[in-house]
Parts: structure tokens; C-alpha cells; sequence
């Protein structure tokens, strides 16, 4: 495993706005890599930086241990996919997939060839003649995929590809995405501010904020082991409690009215303890409501105070303690699930083990 | 609302009858067999169009004025072009003062322009002929070009040159596939309204012209002798059809440019 593309300690400022504020990351061979961030987090400046569209005040990009100082974008082993596709409108499809391949000495018989193939792996087989004008939204992604895939690029670069497509169609180029990333092996770097998308479609995910890096991990140490309060509430739901913790051997014990007395292992903390103040943050789904009958020792009892509905899951908001704010808690509607309602009293069941703790 | 809508309709064709009745008249009476122009109509002839065959000097003046249109409209395209790339492309200091005064010949009355450019010609010690004519309608259009040439590459979206340079093309590679074939309507178009422009110029043509006289100063001169009058009525009305077919031409392309824009997305 070496590192095909490293950024190290890049900066880049447009007049007074530092987009990007020395960034570090290195991005493995044939990886399917994401930069995730809201927007104007700096993640688009990043891809640019790489692709050679923007040159960095400072730091360095390498790809392939070759450093891409001075590298104009025509000459480096990146091809990108941008977000409004950038079809060439006045050529149609085959023209558009075979544009890049006019500097290569290849004769018709291979250039024809290498069309069809591209062009049967991004699903548009026969579509050879047909203008670019007369494409829909999906088959100009597609195009701008068939273009960039047929020069072979050691790193793909896709800027936001799927945010001009529909919900449907959005999800299905997610998944065609992912098995066109594995069928040819190519290294993807997909810039998304989409939490959802980064974290069903890529090996690794880089979460940026305000120009920095805040975490890179992969889709599941992110969602289960947070390495900010900002990650954690940028990527899915999660409950907030703030409460005081002191330092043991085993971990931070807390003594909380909502938790009980708990203590949380390290490897679950980051930051460091001042003040012994303590954020522990846990997922609504790791949170579980027992029905009322069971045995009730040791559980948090709350009072329900609103229901949303969402077909797979749902949300219930659920009062714990004297003065404590809601939790929000999700249920799967799985079969001979209980329907509780607003007003009910219930017990909550948590895993000490699913719970993480941010320090200042 | 429909009461405000019908006097609209009524200013709108008196105002067109005002602008083209005096136009239409002179197709009318290069057709008409009198000499004098003067209703009632006498009778059809062609007599007036077949003399123009046989005028050398109007021929002369014909050849001059193609000379000056062609040259003109092409030299102030090309400056246009580079003018309204680096306008809508780049940032620099001075841009929008420098943008302002390429435009001033916009609203600049021809008759000044015409006497300060004779002034600094002879000044320089220049002697007048074509080619000074040449570069006063190419200080005339140019804003024209300059006007229509930044909406041909306003419409261009950046990420397409990026996208060629992307897939490995360099820049003279991305101009010639991709800028040139996308800014070629506005490139007509600027060429048409030149060219229409530098053919009917007269003010800063009669200033600058020594002895080679273009085509509306060759008009103007007809004008002394009253008999010559049909046959520059004949002259005129070729002037109009050509003009009118130029300009539609034009505006043809420069749809087309705009009409480029909404396939980008």
C-alpha cells in the first residue's frame, strides 16, 4: 500500500480568504478517498490544488512520489469530473469521450476500440452519435466519466458529480460509482458535502472545516468514533450532554443524573480534561427503549414528548431527568415493535461502550 | 390595460413609419423612369441600375469601400477578441477605465473623432489614403466588437477550457478546439455589423479619405450634379438591400451565440 497522492502542508489564500490552511493528507493506491465538508470548508480549493487548476502559497502536492510543482494541469496524471459535467457542446458523445486521446499516437482501429469500451463501462453503449445537447443529466455525468476514465488517470477527481442529479438517480450513480471505482482499480477523490454519500461510497473520508482537516478515517470510525463535536454533528444525529468527569485509571468517570455512574474508556475520549468538563455524545440508535414491564434496575426512565415518523425508523424525543434537555431516540419499525405515544413513560437502556467523550 | 396597450401599438407603428417611410422611398423612385424625384411616379425602368455598370469611378469607389470594410471590421474583431478576452477572463487594475474608454467612440460624435484623427495624422506627417480611413472605422467598431465579443465569452462557461486542459490539451489546443468553435457566432456576428458600419460610414471617411474616395463619399459628391440623381437612388437602394441582409446575418449569428449558452448546463 503506498501513498499515490500526498498533500503536505498546503496552503492557498484568494485575497483575504485562506481556503485552505495547511493541509496535510496522504491518499492510498486505489482508494476510493472523500473529501466531506460544508460548503466553503475549502474541500473544492483542495481538489483544484491537486488537478492544477490553483497553485498553493505554500506546501506541496506530490502524486506518485513526483512532486507537481510548476506541473500544468494538461501534464499531470489527473483527469477530474466536474460538477456541471463541462460536456463540450458543440461535439457529441464520441467526440467528447475522444478528445483527450488526439495527443496520443494510437491508430482509429485502437481509438475506436477504446471507445466502445469506455463507453459500455459507463452504461452508454450506441450513443456514439448523439449531441451533447440531447443528453439528460445522467448521461452527461456519464460522458464526463467516459472522458476522464479512457486516459487511464492515476487519480480520478470528481467535484460534487451527483448533487445535480435527482434523489433516484443520485442514489443509483452512488452505488455505479463505487463498482466502477473497484472494476478499474483507479484512485477517487470525490469532494461532497454530502455525509451520506461519503460514508456509503468511500475506503476513507477526510472531514473538512473552515480550510483544516478536522479527521481522516474510514466511514465507520467516523461515525463511531467522532474525533470532534463538529465531526460528530456534521456526520448523522448525535445527543449532547455535558456533564463533570474526573480522571482514573480506566477511564473519565462521570457521575451523571441521565447516564448513572459510568466510566468511559480512553480510547473513546479525545481532547483533554480542564476544568473537568466533559461533552459525551451518543448516538440516538444506540439508545434503546425497553418496554415498560421489564426489569427495570438500572435503567434511565424519561417521558415522551414528540414522535416523528420516517417509515424505517423513528424519532421519538424523550425526557430524562430533573432538568436535563431531550434525548432524541431511534427505533427500527421492525416487526412486533411497540408503539408507544406522547406522554408515555419509558425506560432507556445505553452501552457504555457506544458512547464517546469530548474534552476541551 | 388593454386601452394603454392599443395606443402602444399605435405609437409603435408610427414610429416605424417614421423610421423606414423615407428609406422605402428610394427603392420607389430608382425605379421610376423621370429624372426628377418627384411624385407622380412616371413609369418603371432599370435604366437607372444599368447605368451604374458602366461608371468607372463609382466601381473605383465600390473596390475602396470593400477594402475598408474588409480590413476595418477584421482588424477591429481581432482587437476586439483579445479586448473582451482579457475583460471577461482576468482582473487588472485600470480594467474597467481602460474598458470604458475603448467604448467612448460609442458616444463620441463621428465629426470630432474625424477632425482630432486628420489632426494627429498630419501632425505625424502621414499622408491620408485607404489605409488611414481604415483606421479611423477600425477606432469606430471596435466597440461594436468589443460589445458583441464580451457576450460570446460571457456565455462560455470557464469549466470547459478547464476540462480541455484537463484531458491534456494546452492553451493554443483549448482556443482552437474549444474557445474558437464556441465564440465563432459572435466572431460573424461582429464581423457582419463591422463590415455594415464601415460601408455606410461617411464623417470620419470624408475627413480621412485623400484621393480614394469610399463609396458614401463618392454619393455625397453625385449629389452636385441633380441628372446623376436616380442613378444614386439605384446605388442607394443596393446599399439598403445589402446593408439590411448583413445586419440580419449578423443578428442570425449573434443568437446563435447567445442560444449556445443554455446547452452548457
Amino acid at each position: 500500500m503506498n501513498n499515490l497522492v500526498q498533500v503536505q502542508n498546503v496552503s492557498k489564500s484568494f485575497g483575504k480568504v485562506n481556503a485552505v490552511k495547511g493541509v496535510s493528507l496522504e491518499i492510498d493506491q486505489g482508494k476510493f478517498f472523500s473529501l466531506l465538508g460544508p460548503s466553503g470548508c475549502g474541500k473544492t480549493t483542495l481538489l483544484r490544488l491537486i488537478a492544477g487548476f490553483e497553485i498553493p502559497n505554500s506546501g506541496k502536492i506530490l502524486i506518485d512520489n513526483k512532486s507537481m510543482d510548476g506541473v500544468e494541469p494538461n501534464l499531470r496524471p489527473t483527469n477530474m469530473v466536474f460538477q456541471n459535467y463541462a460536456i463540450f457542446p458543440h461535439l457529441n458523445v464520441e467526440q467528447n469521450v475522444s478528445y483527450g486521446l488526439r495527443k496520443k499516437n494510437l491508430s482509429t482501429a485502437e481509438k475506436d476500440k477504446m471507445i466502445s469500451q469506455v463507453l459500455e463501462l459507463v452504461g452508454l453503449t450506441g450513443l456514439n452519435q448523439r449531441s451533447a445537447n440531447a443528453l439528460s443529466g445522467g448521461q452527461k455525468q456519464r460522458v464526463a466519466l467516459a472522458r476522464a476514465l479512457i486516459l487511464k488517470p492515476k487519480v480520478l477527481l470528481l467535484d460534487e458529480p451527483l448533487s445535480a442529479l435527482d434523489k433516484k438517480l443520485r442514489e443509483q450513480m452512488q452505488l455505479e460509482l463505487r463498482h466502477l471505482q473497484r472494476a478499474v482499480g483507479i484512485t477517487f477523490i470525490l469532494v461532497t458535502h454530502d455525509q451520506e454519500e461519503a460514508l456509503t461510497m468511500s475506503d476513507k473520508v477526510a472531514v473538512m472545516f473552515d480550510g483544516e482537516v478536522e479527521q481522516v478515517d474510514s466511514p465507520r470510525e467516523l461515525y463511531e468514533r467522532p474525533a470532534s463535536q463538529r465531526v460528530a454533528s456534521f456526520i448523522g444525529d448525535m445527543n449532547f450532554i455535558n456533564e463533570k468527569a474526573l480522571e482514573t485509571k480506566d477511564g473519565l468517570k462521570v457521575n451523571s443524573e441521565i447516564l448513572g455512574d459510568i466510566v468511559i474508556p480512553k480510547n473513546q475520549v479525545s481532547g483533554n480534561l480542564l476544568n473537568n468538563k466533559i461533552i459525551i455524545g451518543i448516538r440516538p440508535e444506540m439508545i434503546s427503549i425497553i418496554t415498560k414491564n421489564s426489569d427495570s434496575k438500572g435503567l434511565i426512565s424519561g417521558k415522551i414528548t414528540d414522535i416523528s415518523y420516517f417509515g424505517i425508523t423513528t424519532y421519538y424525543k424523550i425526557e430524562c431527568g430533573s432538568n436535563a434537555k431531550a434525548l432524541s431516540v431511534s427505533a427500527q419499525n421492525s416487526f412486533g415493535q411497540m408503539d408507544y405515544k406522547i406522554g408515555e413513560t419509558v425506560k432507556l437502556k445505553m452501552d457504555v461502550n457506544s458512547l464517546v467523550g469530548f474534552l476541551e | 390595460m388593454a386601452r394603454s396597450s392599443k395606443y402602444l401599438k399605435i405609437f409603435a407603428f408610427t414610429y416605424l413609419i417614421f423610421l423606414y417611410a423615407p428609406a422605402l422611398l428610394l427603392p420607389i423612385f430608382s425605379f421610376n423612369s423621370s429624372q426628377i424625384i418627384a411624385f407622380p411616379l412616371t413609369g418603371f425602368t432599370f435604366h437607372w441600375f444599368e447605368t451604374l455598370l458602366h461608371q468607372s469611378t463609382l466601381h473605383e469607389a465600390l473596390r475602396n469601400s470593400l477594402i475598408v470594410a474588409v480590413s476595418s471590421s477584421v482588424l477591429a474583431t481581432i482587437l476586439g477578441i483579445l479586448a473582451s478576452r482579457s475583460a471577461t477572463r482576468y482582473d487588472f487594475t485600470g480594467k474597467q477605465i481602460s474598458l470604458t474608454f475603448i467604448l467612448a467612440p460609442l458616444v463620441l460624435p463621428e465629426i470630432i473623432v474625424g477632425v482630432a484623427l486628420l489632426i494627429v495624422l498630419i501632425q505625424l506627417g502621414l499622408s491620408l489614403n485607404l489605409w488611414s480611413v481604415v483606421l479611423g472605422h477600425t477606432l469606430l467598431i471596435m466597440p461594436f466588437s468589443i460589445l458583441i465579443m464580451n457576450s460570446a465569452f460571457n456565455n462560455l462557461d470557464i469549466s470547459l477550457e478547464e476540462a480541455s486542459m484537463d484531458l491534456g490539451e494546452n492553451q493554443f489546443g483549448t482556443f482552437y478546439r474549444i474557445i474558437l468553435p464556441l465564440v465563432f457566432p459572435g466572431i460573424m456576428a461582429s464581423l457582419l455589423i463591422g463590415f455594415t458600419l464601415s460601408l455606410d460610414e461617411f464623417i470620419i471617411a470624408f475627413f480621412l479619405t485623400g484621393t480614394d474616395t469610399t463609396l458614401p463619399v463618392y454619393i455625397w459628391a453625385q449629389f452636385r450634379f441633380p441628372k446623376k440623381l436616380p442613378t444614386t437612388m439605384a446605388l442607394g437602394t443596393l446599399l439598403l438591400v445589402t446593408s439590411f441582409i448583413l445586419l440580419s446575418l449578423s443578428e442570425y449569428f449573434r443568437r446563435r451565440a447567445v442560444n449556445s449558452r443554455s446547452s452548457v448546463l
